[in-house]
């Protein structure tokens, strides 16, 4: 197949992907509230409620795309898109399976951290944008939550990159070959502090997503829906997709750097098609069951206070990633044979 | 230093007992009522609108049409007939019409029943959009039932 035919049957792929996913990602989080809670969750649209996310697609694209009085007309508009597209373009890069990427490259992982960094400037220009007080409010919340977030979350990558050796997703996967305990996260040869780096890193990918219990961007309680406040219609159903098409980012990048990626946890590797399937099957369970736990956090903790949040970074999580990065540097430099 | 650590370990171990709990919720079966294809049988003492009481053997209604409740109603929504029948002691009831629409529910006409014929029932799904549909005739109602 010649490669940009391949190139954009990929990214068609990769919108689909992002947009199915954001869609019945929302009817899992019902389900799985619902069951954690002991009810149902949706089950009147469709056999299980599995129709419920098309209704709302449809109820959210049938509104009038309304601009309130005195917003900013360009960047009320350009904010869903800003927080939708980094994400969207953030899937070229992430291997599915071992041939199955859009766009296998040398500095993917910085890629990702680079578009990632534009979510925020998206909630940012959205929240000031609709010239509204709770909005602004939630912009500056979200602004100091993600400079705190993003330090811890990239002290853990420069560490992982330290062991790895190179930004390639891809080769970050076959370098976790064989069987599972050579996942990074059961690496203890290589530092002793790598299952906390994952939850470190785990943590602060839930931050960055403005998941609960850190969604200080939306905080429905007391910020009405802080930076979706004024946005009717699409503008918020997109918004949504950006935020379900981020967690899967997140979980994603997880999956790679410490749990194998698309490896099997048993060294049965096969050739050709059925290899992509295998590769495929592991990759998404992997995927979602990480997003799964997104899912049951949110369910189970109510949302922290704004100062708890930056304290659990700034007090925990900035120290234990650094002390975690001079600790794997000093395992990297006395075992180099490792 | 030491109160920092404490807290740390005590605060982790917490948030994964927390998480045990939802996620041992998860599984357990749902305990909601799926209320509009579901009905709860109201409990004995629930005062929904009056209904007859019938007889054990005949299954017509206890009543003997003596009008005491028509007469005890606050509100004027009860209007008993009764009349005399060849063989019969006293009288038989022929028509019992209660206006819902009126009826406060306080439960006079239960109290001066002389003849235990009178009782709540446990309906409660009674929602209409006409007011027609709130007068009820109670004899219907009861041979509607048996």
């Amino acid at each position: 197949m010649p490669e940009p035919f391949r190139v954009i049957l990929f990214i068609i792929f990769v919108m689909a992907f992002a947009g199915l996913n954001a869609a019945y990602l929302v009817w899992c989080e019902r389900k799985g509230a619902g069951h954690i809670q002991r009810r149902i969750g949706p089950k009147e649209v469709g056999p299980y409620g599995l129709l419920q996310p098309i209704a709302d697609g449809i109820k959210l694209m049938t509104k009038q795309l309304f601009l309130p009085k005195g917003v900013d007309p360009i960047l009320f508009m350009v904010a869903p898109l800003m927080v939708m597209v980094p994400a969207i373009m953030s899937f070229c890069v992430i291997p599915f399976s071992e041939i199955f990427v859009a766009r296998e490259i040398n500095i993917g992982l910085l890629m990702i951290f680079a578009f990632a960094s534009v979510n925020v400037l998206g909630l940012l220009l959205g929240s000031w944008g609709s010239a509204n007080k709770y909005a602004v409010i939630a912009g500056a919340r979200c602004v100091s939550q993600n400079v705190a977030y993003e330090i811890p979350m990239l002290i853990t990558t420069i560490t992982m990159v330290m062991v790895t050796n190179t930004m390639n997703l891809n080769e970050i996967v076959r370098l976790q070959d064989g069987w599972f305990w050579h996942w990074y996260v059961f690496r203890l040869d290589i530092s002793l502090l790598m299952p906390v780096a994952f939850l470190i890193f785990f943590v602060c990918s839930l931050a960055e997503t403005n998941r609960a219990p850190f969604d200080m961007a939306e905080a429905e309680s007391e910020l009405i829906a802080g930076t979706y406040t004024e946005y009717p219609g699409m503008g918020f159903g997109v918004f949504f997709m950006g935020e379900y098409a981020n967690i899967v980012i997140g979980c994603a990048l997880t999956t790679i750097l410490f749990l194998g990626g698309w490896q099997s946890p048993i060294p049965l590797d096969f050739s050709g098609f059925l290899g992509v399937i295998w590769g495929l099957f592991w990759f998404l369970l992997k995927l979602y069951a990480l997003i799964f736990t997104v899912i049951w956090i949110r369910w189970t903790y109510p949302r922290t206070q704004f100062y708890e949040l930056l304290n659990l970074s700034w007090k925990v999580l900035i120290p234990f990633s650094l002390f975690n990065l001079i600790l794997t540097a000093l395992q990297i430099k006395i075992f180099p044979w490792l | 230093m030491s109160g920092y650590f404490k807290e740390l370990i005590s605060g982790t171990k917490s948030l994964f007992i927390g998480l045990g709990i939802t996620g041992k919720y998860f599984f357990e079966p749902v305990v909601t009522l799926q209320y509009p294809h579901e009905y709860l049988e109201m409990t004995p003492r629930y005062r929904g609108h009056i209904e007859l009481i019938p007889d054990e053997e005949t299954g017509e209604p206890k009543c003997v049409a003596c009008g005491m409740c028509e007469k005890g109603c606050p509100s004027g929504c009860i209007s008993v007939k009764g009349e005399k029948r060849k063989g019969v002691k006293g009288k038989v009831l022929t028509k019992y019409i209660l206006n819902f629409t009126t009826c406060s529910l306080c439960g006079q006409c239960v109290e001066s029943c002389k003849f235990d014929a009178l009782r709540f029932s446990l309906d409660y799904n009674l929602a209409s959009q006409r007011k027609e549909d709130f007068i009820y005739d109670l004899i219907k109602r009861l041979k509607e039932k048996s």
